[in-house]
């Protein structure tokens, strides 16, 4: 059994010590875990038929994953679709073929060469070719006029896309770029049709075809969204499910009624600690629980542009007032929140561990000797006690308001006296985006741990539109191109935690609170489906199936 | 009669045009708009030349009385436009939550008028009786619950209860009736139940006026049966009030449901109204606030009809 599995059941077990749950968990929750893992000691045999209903919190703006940047539309559409590469979700980050059987890459770096699957079929019974990868591509990278590609600047060392024949593709770079095959996995990079892409590059907004594992049937605005099975997909065999429906359910409660009252067997974004303890302790065995780090995290923006926080020492006393471990402990149990890290997902790749973690401004153990610190902070600053600033808040309860309480908490006791403000999503974003703050609490989503893409909020604000906190730093901005360019591990690693160290500890910009543990509880019945760090991953349903009852 | 219907017809076009003006500006001054929120609703990094470019798709670069104009322009045409979140029609976006927003409605109405006419009258009759005083606690408590607590009730009722909660896809009810039922009862009795308290005490005390009145006196004078009485002279004049607080109720439920279809998960106007308003769909928003506006000038214009026919007075003042 897998130590995460030990720590859920675990965590149910002292919850919940005695009755039918403990056994539950114990019995079914075991049994249903290691089914979807390697390490399964008895694996059971996936049985074909059904539909999976799950539940979705918002709905698609556009049908084109080029272009939208929401999970909204990941969940109910990923499953109409193949990528290039993707993630193994057993085995998460290992990247492994979709439609691309192969691949070598130069010993320089430059080129990445694919060999395609043979045979793919489109939904309308076409071929697929390389061609039709070019033209995506093509369309991600260098999108044409009146065409949005959200994420094209992911691409920026893409010089061009080739297919020598129908089987091959090549991607030619200007520089060699560390994270290239990982953006190549991209689950928002749909594979779609070269031919009708040529007619009418934006048709994929409002349409749907795809060479995945289900074929589109219906779309109803507000309501549902259903797919059936593809019988010529490419992997014999999958999918096992004969098709699926997405419920679009917007109101927290009603999703978690509906799941509740098994009108859908699960959410795949993410519950609260408190909607995990419901339906566990109404379902008992019926429901099983998967839970992961989650690549988003809370961050605290301060406008550096405002006086006093222009002032690094000011910056550094905010961050280091806040305990975060105990924050860890607290927050925990009310929101998804629980990782104490610095720029990258604690515990992945480049993570800095916890010994040098606790080195930086805001991360030590010891809290009254950090708030000593931040107190002396502030006085050098010229900062009286009782100083007044505003905190802009999202009107989101969950993680936002936990958060936005607790670090209100912390910095009353460095004798700071802050007013919230909280607001709805339009006027908060026109107000991070605009400058028009003092401190605010943002986050930040990403679907692979990757420095390229977690570093990147932090770079200049003339290099990043992701930096909401308005400062320029050349240092970070170098740091980031070296360690983008780096090819060597070891290196790389020396060079984000260099990169960190700036943002976080000497100049204290902006900095993360917690990052977020991403909580699935599903009903026992729903197989093959594994959790992983993001939630925009894993999505295409491929090897899902239900057990009967 | 015609120059009463056609005065009150004429009244309509300003109140409309009036009505679409001050959706028009209200909207353009509340902060943050549809581009930033499409794009940074999960915190993606968006460059400002993609944000422009999607402004300019949706015609928001243009000066702002250009975009009144080919929005009126648009309405003289009975075209709606295209949904600036989703780009579909909003004619369709509206007709498929619209026989759900009307079914219910119509449902609620029917529930409430079934309970609160008889009751109220009831109540009117055996007034400072025990009968009066439980359907008057009935009613205030109808008052003071509101409609989507109840939902919330009936939910985690029939959940602990039953360990079942109604569907959460509408089915018309012309394709399964009971499907269609076993989802949109449960609203309708939320919702019929609170609509049915303001009816009921309407009702009572419109039948207790009217059962002061000399013809109610003459009637039982001449020794008329006491059913016939309430029925045919006490009720039916009593109604006249009650018919416009249905009416203009039956108006608000079009598109004014919005936590109950919350609850309930339905997918009704009053919810499209709440996603249009948090995703600054301006076309959306003033196409709904617009349907919502025809609808309750076309309801108080069938009323002001039913008055006059009911009381001829009226058509001649």
């Amino acid at each position: 059994m897998g130590t995460q599995t030990e720590k859920v059941v675990r965590e149910y077990a002292r919850r919940f010590p005695r009755g039918v749950l403990l056994m539950a968990a114990l019995a079914f929750g075991f049994q249903a875990w290691t089914a979807d893992t390697p390490q399964a000691a008895t694996p059971e045999t996936p049985q074909p038929g059904g539909e999976l209903v799950f539940a979705v919190g918002a709905e698609p703006p556009s049908f084109d994953g080029h272009r939208e940047t929401t999970f909204a539309m990941i969940h109910p559409v990923a499953p109409h679709y193949s990528l290039l590469l993707k993630f193994d979700a057993d085995n998460y980050p290992k990247i492994v073929g979709d439609l691309a059987e192969s691949w070598t890459v130069s010993r320089d770096g430059l080129t990445f060469t694919f060999k395609i699957r043979d045979g793919v079929k489109f939904h309308d019974g076409s071929l697929l070719t390389a061609r039709d990868i070019k033209a995506t591509y093509d369309k991600i990278v260098a999108p044409p006029a009146g065409v949005v590609s959200v994420r094209k600047a992911s691409y920026a060392a893409v010089d061009r896309v080739e297919a020598p024949d129908a089987r091959t593709v090549v991607f030619r770079l200007k520089w060699p770029e560390a994270s290239m095959l990982a953006n190549l996995a991209s689950p928002w990079n749909f594979i779609y049709k070269a031919d009708i892409l040529a007619k009418d590059p934006r048709w994929y907004e409002k349409n749907i075809l795809g060479t995945g594992p289900f074929k589109f049937v219906e779309y109803v605005s507000g309501s549902h969204w259903v797919g059936k099975r593809h019988e010529d997909y490419f992997v014999k065999g999958r999918p096992y499910l004969d098709g699926y429906r997405a419920l679009f359910i917007r109101d927290t409660a009603a999703r978690l009624a509906a799941v509740r009252g098994g009108r859908a067997l699960v959410e795949f974004r993410g519950d609260s600690p408190a909607a995990r303890d419901d339906l566990v302790r109404a379902l008992g065995d019926k429901v099983v629980v998967q839970e992961s780090t989650w690549i988003c995290a809370l961050t605290l923006v301060i406008n550096a542009e405002k006086k006093p926080f222009d002032d690094p020492r000011v910056r550094r006393a905010l961050t280091v007032a806040v305990d975060r471990w105990e924050a860890s402990r607290v927050l925990s149990k009310i929101a998804f929140l629980k990782g104490v890290g610095g720029l990258l997902r604690p515990g992945s790749e480049y993570a800095m561990p916890e010994a040098e973690l606790t080195k930086l401004a805001g991360f030590g153990k010891n809290i009254e000797a950090s708030r000593t610190e931040a107190r002396r902070l502030l006085r050098e600053a010229g900062v009286p006690d009782g100083f007044k600033f505003t905190f802009k808040n999202r009107d989101v309860a969950m993680p936002y308001q936990p958060m936005g309480i607790y670090l209100i908490d912390q910095w009353r006791k460095v004798g700071l006296n802050v007013t919230q403000i909280v607001q709805e999503t339009g006027p908060y974003t026109a107000d991070l985006r605009a400058g028009n703050y003092e401190t605010n609490q943002d986050f930040a989503c990403d679907f692979m741990d990757e420095p390229d893409l977690q570093l990147f909020k932090y770079l200049s604000s003339d290099k990043s539109p992701a930096n909401y906190g308005r400062y320029k730093d050349p240092t970070l901005d170098d740091l980031y191109l070296k360690q983008a360019r780096a090819t060597d591990p070891a290196e790389r690693k020396k060079l984000v935690w260099a990169f960190e160290r700036r943002v976080l500890d000497e100049m204290a910009y902006q900095w993360p609170t917690l990052w977020w543990q991403r909580i699935i509880p599903q009903w026992a019945k729903l197989k093959g489906w594994k959790i992983t760090p993001s939630h925009y991953l894993n999505q295409d349903l491929r090897d899902v199936w239900l057990a009967k009852e | 009669m015609r120059r009463f219907i056609l005065t009150r017809f004429l009244v309509m076009i300003p109140t409309l045009l009036g009505v679409a003006l001050l959706v028009f500006l209200l909207l353009r001054v509340v902060p943050g708009d549809i581009v930033q929120l499409k794009y940074a609703g999960e915190g993606a990094f968006v460059p400002k030349e993609t944000l422009d470019l999607e402004r300019a798709r949706l015609g928001l670069d243009k000066p702002l009385w250009r975009q009144f104009v080919d929005w009126m322009w648009g309405m003289v045409r009975f075209d709606f436009g295209l949904s600036m979140w989703t780009g579909r029609p909003i004619r369709t976006e509206i007709a498929l939550r619209l026989q759900l927003s009307l079914q219910l409605a119509i449902m609620a109405t029917v529930i409430a008028s079934l309970l609160a006419i008889p009751l109220g009258t009831l109540a009117a009759v055996k007034q400072d009786t025990w009968v009066d005083h439980l359907v008057r606690i009935f009613s205030i408590a109808g008052l003071a619950t509101p409609s989507f607590w109840l939902g919330i009730l009936m939910i985690l009722s029939l959940l602990i209860l039953f360990g079942w909660i109604p569907p959460m896809t509408f089915t018309p009810v012309w394709v399964d009736p009971w499907a269609n039922l076993s989802q949109l009862i449960w609203p309708a009795l939320a919702v019929g139940y609170r609509y049915s308290a303001m009816a009921t005490r309407m009702t009572r005390s419109a039948v207790l006026e009217v059962l002061r009145e000399d013809y109610v006196r003459t009637a039982r004078a001449k020794g008329l049966w006491e059913p016939l009485v309430i029925a045919r002279h006490a009720l039916r004049n009593a109604l006249l009030p009650v018919t416009a607080v249905i009416g203009l109720e039956f108006a608000f439920l079009i598109g004014g449901l919005v936590v109950t279809e919350q609850v309930f998960n339905l997918n009704g106007i009053g919810m499209l109204f709440v996603e249009a308003i948090s995703r600054r769909d301006y076309t959306m928003t003033q196409a709904l606030v617009l349907l919502v506006g025809v609808t309750f000038i076309a309801v108080n214009f069938v009323l002001d009809l039913l008055y006059a026919i009911l009381d001829p007075r009226v058509r001649h003042r």
